[in-house]
């Protein structure tokens, strides 16, 4: 391998390698710690709102660098219109999901219309939703804490005590089976859909991946996959919160990779004039990406009071710094037109590792705000370096 | 500048370049796209440091290690891209950065009466306290000469500079520089026009690959030999074109009109044939096209495809209609620079492979492969950004992206503009296939030579209307150019 591979290659990785650098420093920091099964099972769990709302703020982020400000309380809002209605209205919990969601969706709706056809710039509009749903989630809650006692409505959004899929295969102290078995299936189906992929190619004669990267990298990735199950198994299974991840992430992550919708918002961010040119309804591609905000913003709200069985005027504050932040570290661009759900789970993974890190051990939260600072400039920074070599 | 070389990480970009330039003449900087012409300028202007080489000023070897030597010597780089502040006036954008100053305070009377002078000297009629946003491009670029001299410039280099501008506005470019060069000031100008070699310069130098090929003076060449120091090989077929008789009519427009830039065009296109639109910068060309094509909401007029009356509302019921549209600025509304080849070439046709939640990636790799091997364009893979790609290539995509759309009727709209030689004389030739096979062709160029060779019939507008209809057998530089100008 000559050196102009191996730095594409670098480049290419860039936050992996990252994201194992700074693994391996906090476990020498921790002593090991921070991939205790108990701590790796709390990483998902804690982090799970930061992964379905980096996948919305994507969206909104390729169509030009646009970011969403409100999320944080719209997250809020909905929890708080949910667990009134739960706890204090006594409305039947799925008639109370589908008022979160549809509620959710209406404020994106309500401020994708304005962005999208009254062209109001996305970051004024959002400050307003902001200010707007922040102040309205005070008005629905009084000011006040709504305890959520709905036992059924906490476990399906993996909170409380308990918030793990139960072991229906039984498995033994100390391992949960049916997490182990979901992770040799997960990596089945992996292999599976590559092995077909290369085949379908071969067949058609197109040129692939060179055999043996292709191998290695798989894997890796199938390791990763078992090692990342083995913890969970050694802990109390697979979290609940887990499942919405997965589902998000892997839902959308299809959406923007191979479906024409997905494609426009690439175009959009990358010329909107070549868009429009084009036939496609720019105005309609913005509408989309921030009522989806809206409704992702719904379900990381049940997630929110799910976990912490409440709800609470001051929840979900910052929660859209921490979207943004996970994008633009995940390689989104902020000028649009650039980024993937994979680099951004990468980008909000990374986040979350160094959270957890610090908490371990035991650095002050305002410095972790600093740090989670200033790592959020330096792969902006990196992003535009790299940008630069490469043009000349 | 004497042996210059320049190197990147990967290419070398420069190799042993040489370049004089006289007091007092315009001397040209000719060579295909990615030839070196701007690194080399870049060198001189202090914007990159070259590895080798000396660089000589009257005489004197001077270290230029920046923008401010590269000033403070004279030297001053008019930019394809024009490079003003539209919110400022134009005094404010001549003296941005030295400011005169009183006290603390930017004495605003004094710089705008300087500036009125020198506007002035130069017999430019432009308000200094006019805003540049306000301006002509044309008139846009004065301020940029103005501000040039303005540093005193013994060395001024004007970087394609009629590439956006009408004839009649190139005319007094011109005459401005006759005046710059009467005053001793050299000029180097960098061109893709043949044509204005004659008109402006004295002697000309031709870069290829990174590397000097020689210097003429322009009285004594021609541009054959022109053409083919440059591309390195003799071009006997330049354009390709075999003529044929056209068959029915395809397309027939009555009155279009969008109230605005577009009056009054009434024409028809056949079966099998190339028509040219010709006419100067703001005619209301490309504005009559967007109608057609189904991007100027409100116009009035007819439009008939194929003997049926239809009104276009937007660019996908256009595309139905078989029309297809290759705008006239590529970068701004063609190129998503940041995407691969394969994406940018299969926008206009997700529907082909893309069903539902399934995809067929072989489908979408053998539609880009199809289009890459029919225009011959150059690309290492698929996968490359086609930011990566020289403009020639870059249009073949684009080119490429429309023809999968299955036209019958192709709007190009100054399809060789910032394309090289030989990458041009490839484009006219597929043109020549695609109206072979029975495709129409309508083509807007501010190119006379490929209008008048390539065309069966050229439309000459002027302010909005047709003025004129040429046949094969009567067009010429002169009929249009009367057409045209009115």
């Amino acid at each position: 391998m000559n050196k102009a591979k191996v730095m594409a290659g670098v480049k290419k990785y860039t936050m992996i390698i990252a994201l194992i650098l700074v693994t391996l420093f906090f476990t020498w920091k921790t002593g090991g710690k921070i991939l205790l099964p108990q701590n790796i099972s709390n990483l998902v769990a804690q982090n799970a709102y930061v992964f379905v709302l980096a996948t919305g703020m994507l969206l909104c982020i390729l169509t030009g660098g646009n970011i969403d400000l409100s999320v944080g309380s719209v997250v809020c809002f909905v929890g708080a219109v949910g667990a009134t209605l739960m706890e204090n209205k006594g409305v039947n919990v799925w008639v109370s999901i589908l008022v979160m969601i549809l509620v959710g969706t209406a404020i994106g709706a309500w401020q994708a219309f304005w962005i999208a056809y009254v062209h109001v710039p996305p970051f004024i509009t959002t400050l307003s939703g902001m200010l707007v749903f922040r102040g309205l989630s005070n008005v629905v809650l009084q000011g006040l804490t709504v305890s959520i006692t709905n036992e059924f409505f906490v476990k399906l959004f993996g909170g409380g005590a308990d918030c793990y899929v139960p072991d229906f295969l039984g498995g033994g102290e100390g391992l949960n089976l049916t997490c182990m078995i979901v992770g040799v299936i997960a990596c089945a189906v992996y292999v599976i859909v590559i092995l077909r992929g290369r085949m379908a190619r071969a067949k058609k004669g197109y040129e692939m991946e060179a055999l043996a990267p292709a191998m290695t990298k798989m894997v890796v990735i199938c390791l990763v996959i078992l090692a990342f199950t083995y913890k969970l198994a050694q802990y109390k299974g697979i979290p609940t919160a887990l499942i919405w991840v997965m589902v998000v992430v892997f839902v959308y992550g299809y959406i923007t990779s191979k479906t024409t919708v997905g494609r426009y918002f690439y175009a959009v961010g990358g010329n909107e004039k070549a868009t429009k040119l084009s036939g496609i309804n720019t105005e309609r591609v913005y509408f989309i990406a921030y009522t989806n905000m809206g409704f992702l913003a719904a379900l990381a709200g049940m997630l929110t009071i799910a976990r912490m069985t409440s709800a609470q005027p001051t929840y979900g504050q910052n929660y859209e710094m921490d979207a943004i932040g996970s994008c633009f570290i995940g390689g989104a661009s902020a000028y649009g037109g650039v980024g993937t759900v994979p680099g951004v789970i990468v980008g909000a993974v990374l986040m979350g590792v160094i959270n957890l890190g610090m908490s371990i051990m035991g650095v002050d939260a305002n410095y972790q705000k600093v740090v989670k600072g200033l790592v959020l400039l330096a792969a902006v920074i990196f992003d535009v370096v790299s940008k630069k070599g490469g043009k000349n | 500048m004497k042996g210059i070389s320049k190197r990147f990480p990967g290419v070398l970009a420069l190799n042993n370049v040489s370049l004089t330039v006289k007091a007092g003449e315009v001397h040209a900087l000719l060579g295909e796209n990615g030839a070196g012409k701007s690194t080399l300028i870049k060198v001189l202007g202090g914007i990159y440091i070259a590895e080798e080489g000396e660089i000589f000023i009257e005489g004197k070897k001077v270290t230029i290690d920046g923008v401010k030597a590269a000033q403070a010597n004279g030297i001053a780089i008019i930019h394809q891209e024009l490079v003003l502040v539209p919110y400022m006036t134009v005094a404010e954008n001549i003296f941005l950065g030295r400011e005169p100053m009183n006290g603390g305070f930017v004495n605003i009377r004094q710089m705008t009466q300087e500036a009125q002078a020198l506007l002035d000297a130069n017999g430019m009629n432009i308000q200094a306290d006019a805003l540049v946003g306000s301006l002509t491009i044309a008139q846009q670029q004065m301020v940029e000469i103005v501000k040039a001299i303005s540093f005193n410039s013994k060395i001024l280099v004007m970087d394609e500079p009629t590439s956006s501008i009408s004839d009649k506005e190139v005319e007094f470019l011109f005459k401005t520089m006759r005046g710059l060069t009467a005053k001793g000031v050299g000029i180097i100008y960098i061109s893709h026009k043949m044509s204005e070699l004659e008109q402006i310069c004295d002697r000309v130098t031709v870069m290829r690959d990174g590397e000097y090929v020689g210097t003429k003076v322009v009285s004594e060449t021609n541009k054959d030999e022109l053409i083919a120091m440059m591309v390195g090989r003799e071009l006997t077929n330049y354009y390709t074109r075999d003529f044929q008789t056209p068959g029915e009519v395809v397309l027939r427009c009555g009155h279009i009109s969008d109230g605005k830039m577009a009056k009054d065009a009434s024409f028809e296109i056949r079966k099998g044939e190339i028509v040219g639109f010709a006419g100067l910068v703001g005619a209301g060309r490309s504005e009559v096209m967007k109608c057609i094509f189904g991007l100027t909401k409100n116009y009035t007029g007819e439009i008939e495809i194929e003997g049926k009356k239809v009104h276009v509302h937007n660019p996908i019921e256009a595309m139905k209609y078989g029309i297809a549209l290759v705008p006239e600025n590529r970068k701004a509304e063609g190129l998503y620079k940041v995407q691969s080849v394969k994406y940018n070439s299969t926008i206009e046709v997700l529907g082909e492979f893309i069903k539902g939640i399934f995809v067929d990636s072989a489908k979408e790799e053998a539609i880009t492969q199809k289009y890459i091997d029919m225009l011959s364009t150059k690309t290492p893979t698929q996968e490359q950004l086609i930011g990566n790609l020289s403009g020639g290539n870059q249009q073949k995509v684009i080119i490429g992206r429309w023809l999968a759309t299955n036209p019958k009727i192709l709007i190009l709209d100054e399809p060789t503009r910032g394309v090289d030689v030989g990458a041009k004389s490839e484009i006219y030739a597929i043109m020549n296939e695609l109206v072979k096979k029975g495709m129409s062709i309508i083509m807007i160029s501010s190119e006379l030579p490929e209008i008048i060779n390539m065309s069966d019939r050229v439309y000459v507008m002027n302010e909005g209307n047709i003025t004129g209809c040429l046949d094969r057998t009567e067009v010429s530089q002169e009929a249009i150019m009367q057409l045209a100008a009115n």
